[in-house]
């Protein structure tokens, strides 16, 4: 292998982690110099940062070959650079959302930018591993980084329980992960995710089936896969909504990049033995979200058990094992992305002040105080009920398409009952705000023209995504083959 | 304008509805017209239609076809026969009633209101001149939206039970729909419904796919024991939520089952028709003596309407009897005609009679029949339409009511003399319960005070009643050419049904 130092050019797909590093110096620098004196300078410039990043995305990372760099650490591939496209984007919008709701509770600081930059560069490099090493990297960079966001309210005390549970879970998991890798290195002797593709074949004995066993709990503690799901209602909740926003969108990205390099490439030898587990996690994971969900009565708790439910599905795809499986579980992916984003953002956009807008009776009636943040968040409920014509139904379409080419019968009609079980909560959300009248006491909603109008675009994407699906569909199955 | 009238009456009613919703509560006066002049354009649309339709092939026409999601072979493909065309143009006309209906008498959210039913309609078209299955279940579902919305906002006390009932229910047998169309698509390769009707299938397959097609069509037609939601839906929904529930959405169950149960897995329905009839005969019997207690005019008419559209399923699904019976598919086809010419025939009945609940209620606030009694001496003219549109219920030859029904009992009497027996039950207890429901309410002495104080339909009612019942009287005389239309598509289907799918 040429040392790729010498020759800069080859590094060129790297430029949006080596992008993001030198960025996030300069926020730090920027904070320390001008916040101070500025409240929201940081932001922006961190707003800018993002799209300048996006931009040379665009221009450099856009690789036709899957391009190995870093002593076989690193790849830059089509998907990477559609995760990482992804994930400037989902980022940039959760900050645009989270702005005044940080300054309506004087935590507007620049060291918010800063995590929520070095949560980014985690979830860049967890999206471009292709060793063991590089993946628990971008794992404890993505999480501590969260951590701190969590607990980033001082003043609060629920948020910093929440921050203290997602640590100790996350610390779990993490050391599960580790472990697993440590087995599966020692019985292959290697880190490199291709070299543990080509020693991994069948049969295995007992100690790869330990291993995988330890890491596919790991990946389901970090996406939120039941019985290993519990920390995340309790963050969501308790977490500000701006970190709940943004632990809830980009995040997601990078698990999914987790599963699929971990599981479907470096542990493709043992696809066997991971299908049957995730299964099991799976069906699990969509009874539990979608049941336990019409239970809540807070709506950030009710997201955070959507979520679950959501994940069941993302799961499922896995489940079908093929490469539409794994495309479609990253088009459900983005797909909730894009949507957890809304409606996060309208939580974000109908609190105040001292008030957080995060019970289900918040909503009562919004239409008559906030058309337009009704009209989005109604849009946004149909579609992850996956009601056309909205984006949503492209998802379970595809999942479903997954499973019956995998000849999954009865995964097909649980998740199926599973949909309709959603479509309830999901329903109820449009029936507080249209056909229930407004309590009194509300404070009406408020919100800069720019952030209305970005969630505005929000909703629309998942309307105009619903009625023209193919470029999108098209561009997730191309970039995994 | 001939290659692309059909997407016409979809997009155009859409983007009124979008337009109206745009001009605001403010511009409601505008709003008004703008929804109006949509819904009268999308008739006028219906002309070319109708004119220019070829009744000598049962091929589909005024075909569109674009490229929609080149990956899954799946395209936006338009294009309708005998069996949707009717449908189309019913669903056109209905939408211009509720539209007057809701004039003055629609205070709450008018802009949306209109936007509702304007989107409504062109979903409703896109439903029936889809061609492909992907893109038929898009717009089948998403009708769902502003039904949900209609009742739930502009419904009556209970709308909130009722309309998250009615989706619930809808979306429930949607979905495994859905899950049978993707299993077809996997294994045709593409979405058509065409190539569905081609697939060889199993019979294994071809049961799971028609208990998944039931589910679906069976919630919306609605048959006894799925039927449920549909009293609730229509008592708590507006007048004109009512009418199009029961003038078109039901259709859409019917309308299935033509489509795709019956073509796409003829053997399974072939072991299966014993099910389908004896559940339609149960629709037509215990739901008209439970129609017999009712106290509420609206949920008469609802559950009026499960026996109506029994028929309907009836009339599908005896093709297979009068095959066994009299051995030859020639004639096979009447249950068919007698199951379209019902459907369209109750589209106009029933939404009549919806609207004719609407007037009393306008004026009175209550749906109760002991409300009312001797609204004849108070309101004459009106009387005079609900007394017609009543008998036409009933199915009294000269309207077109009798039509279809008397087509689907020759039909029945083909395939055996009970199941003749049985559906001709209907017409004691249709009469009764619907000529019980107006000699209470229309006739008699005048009730009380309030009936008492009731003026006459005014010109907008008159209007709208009027032209229901001359489409009425007119499809009862000359039903000719509703038939015509029908005939080559119904033979086609016939063939369709009969043939077996199974590989060898």
């Amino acid at each position: 292998m040429p040392d790729p130092m010498t020759n800069l050019h080859s590094m060129a797909a790297a430029i949006p982690e080596i992008y993001l590093t030198a960025a996030i110096c300069v926020v730090l620098l920027f904070e320390a110099f001008v916040g101070a004196r500025r409240p929201g300078a940081t932001g922006t410039l961190t707003l800018f940062a993002l799209v300048i990043g996006a931009a040379l995305t665009v221009v450099f990372a856009d690789v036709a070959q899957p391009t190995v760099l870093f002593y076989g650490t690193y790849i830059a591939d089509p998907l990477a650079y559609l995760l990482k496209l992804a994930g400037f984007l989902s980022v940039a919008v959760a900050l645009l959302y989270s702005r005044t709701y940080l300054y309506n509770r004087d935590i507007l600081k620049g060291e918010y930018y800063v995590l929520a930059l070095s949560a980014l560069l985690g979830i860049f490099v967890l999206i471009s591993a292709n060793s063991l090493l590089t993946v628990y990297l971008g794992v404890e960079l993505l999480a501590l980084s969260v951590y701190a966001m969590v607990a980033f309210d001082r003043e609060s005390g629920v948020a910093a329980e929440a921050a203290m549970k997602y640590f100790v879970l996350g610390a779990i998991a993490s050391g599960m992960l580790l472990y697993g890798m440590s087995i599966i290195y020692g019985l292959t002797g290697t880190l490199d995710l291709n070299g543990i593709a080509v020693a991994l074949v069948a049969p295995h004995n007992l100690g790869v089936i330990l291993g995988l066993t330890f890491i596919v709990v790991a990946v389901a503690f970090k996406l939120g896969a039941v019985p290993f799901h519990m920390w995340l209602p309790d963050v969501y909740e308790g977490a500000p909504t701006s970190v709940t926003l943004f632990i809830g969108t980009a995040p997601k990205i990078a698990y999914f990049a987790l599963a699929l390099r971990l599981l479907a490439h470096g542990l493709a030898g043992t696809s066997v033995d991971w299908t049957a587990m995730l299964t099991p996690l799976a069906v699990l994971t969509l009874v539990v979200g979608n049941v336990v969900a019409i239970a809540q009565s807070n709506l950030k708790r009710m997201l955070a058990y959507s979520t679950i439910a959501n994940v069941g599905f993302i799961l499922l795809g896995f489940v079908a094992g093929t490469p539409d499986g794994y495309s479609a579980a990253l088009y459900y992916t983005l797909v909730y992305v894009l949507v957890a984003l809304g409606s996060f953002g309208v939580i974000v956009l109908a609190s105040r002040k001292g008030f957080e807008a995060d019970r289900l009776e918040d909503y009562k009636g919004l239409y008559r105080r906030d058309p337009l943040l009704a009209l989005a968040m109604a849009m946004l409920m149909f579609s992850t009920a996956g009601v056309p014509p909205f984006v949503g139904f492209w998802a379970k379409l595809r999942i479903f398409q997954a499973l019956w080419e995998t000849h999954h019968l009865w995964l097909v009609v649980i998740a199926a009952a599973m949909s309709v079980v959603g479509a309830f909560y999901y329903l109820r959300v449009v029936k507080l705000m249209y056909f229930d009248e407004p309590s009194e006491t509300l404070p009406a909603t408020e919100g800069s023209f720019g952030v209305r109008f970005a969630l505005g675009l929000n909703a629309a994407a998942v309307l105009v995504l619903g009625v023209l699906p193919a470029p999108l569909l098209d561009l997730c199955s191309r970039v995994i083959h | 304008m001939h290659d692309h009238l059909l997407s016409l009456l979809i997009w155009l009613p859409i983007a009124a509805g979008i337009a109206v919703l745009l001009l605001g509560e403010r511009n409601i006066v505008a709003g008004r017209w703008l929804a109006l002049a949509a819904s009268l354009v999308a008739l006028a649309l219906c002309v070319p239609l109708m004119r220019d339709f070829d009744t000598h092939t049962a091929a589909m026409q005024f075909i569109e076809k674009a490229a929609w999601i080149p990956r899954f072979q799946a395209y936006y493909a338009l294009g309708v026969d005998g069996i949707s065309m009717p449908l189309v143009v019913l669903t056109a006309l209905m939408t211009i009633p509720v539209l007057i209906a809701g004039w003055q008498v629609i205070t709450k959210r008018p802009a949306q209101y209109y936007a509702a039913f304007l989107i409504m309609e062109g979903l409703m078209i896109g439903v029936f001149s889809a061609t492909d299955a992907l893109l038929f279940y898009f717009f089948w579902e998403a009708m769902l939206i502003p039904m949900f919305l209609i009742i739930g906002i502009w419904g009556g006390p209970r709308r909130v039970y009722a309309t998250i009932k009615f989706f619930l229910y809808t979306f429930l047998g949607s979905v495994f729909m859905l899950a049978a169309l993707i299993y077809m698509y996997v294994k045709a390769g593409n979405y058509s419904i065409a190539s569905f009707q081609s697939l060889p299938l199993t019979l294994t397959e071809q049961r799971w796919i028609f208990a998944a097609f039931l589910l679906a069509f069976a919630v919306k037609v609605p048959m006894w024991p799925v039927h449920t939601w549909l009293p609730d839906a229509h008592v708590e929904a507006p007048t004109g939520g009512s009418v199009i529930l029961a003038a078109i959405m039901l259709k859409m169950g019917g309308y299935g089952f033509l489509r795709f149960s019956l073509p796409i897995v003829p053997d399974a329905c072939r072991e299966l028709d014993g099910l389908m009839i004896t559940l339609s005969l149960i629709a037509v019997i215990y739901i008209g003596f439970v129609a017999l207690v009712q106290q509420d005019m609206k949920k008469l008419i609802a559950y009026s309407s499960i026996a109506h559209m029994g028929f309907v399923t009836l009339g599908a699904f005896l093709v297979y009897a009068i095959v066994r019976t009299t051995g030859i598919t020639t004639g096979a086809g009447m249950g068919m005609d007698g199951a379209m010419v019902q459907m369209v025939s109750h589209g106009l009945i029933s939404g009549a009679l919806f609207l004719c609940v609407g007037v009393l209620y306008d004026r009175m606030h209550s749906r109760q029949i002991a409300d009312y009694g001797g609204v004849v001496n108070t309101m004459p003219v009106f009387a005079g339409f609900m007394v017609l549109f009543a008998l036409a219920n009933t199915g009294l030859p000269g309207t077109s009511g009798f039509v279809g029904e008397f087509l689907v009992i020759l039909a029945s009497f083909k395939a055996s003399f009970w199941y003749a027996a049985l559906a001709a039950v209907t017409l004691i207890l249709g009469a009764g319960y619907t000529l019980w429901l107006v000699k209470r309410v229309v006739f008699g002495p005048i009730a009380n005070e309030h009936v008492a104080e009731l003026h006459d339909i005014n010109g907008r009612e008159f209007l709208i009643l009027g032209v229901l019942a001359l489409a009425v009287l007119l499809l009862g005389v000359w039903p000719e050419p509703l038939l015509k239309v029908m005939e080559p598509s119904i033979q086609h289907l016939v063939s369709q049904a009969a043939a077996t799918k199974i590989p060898v």
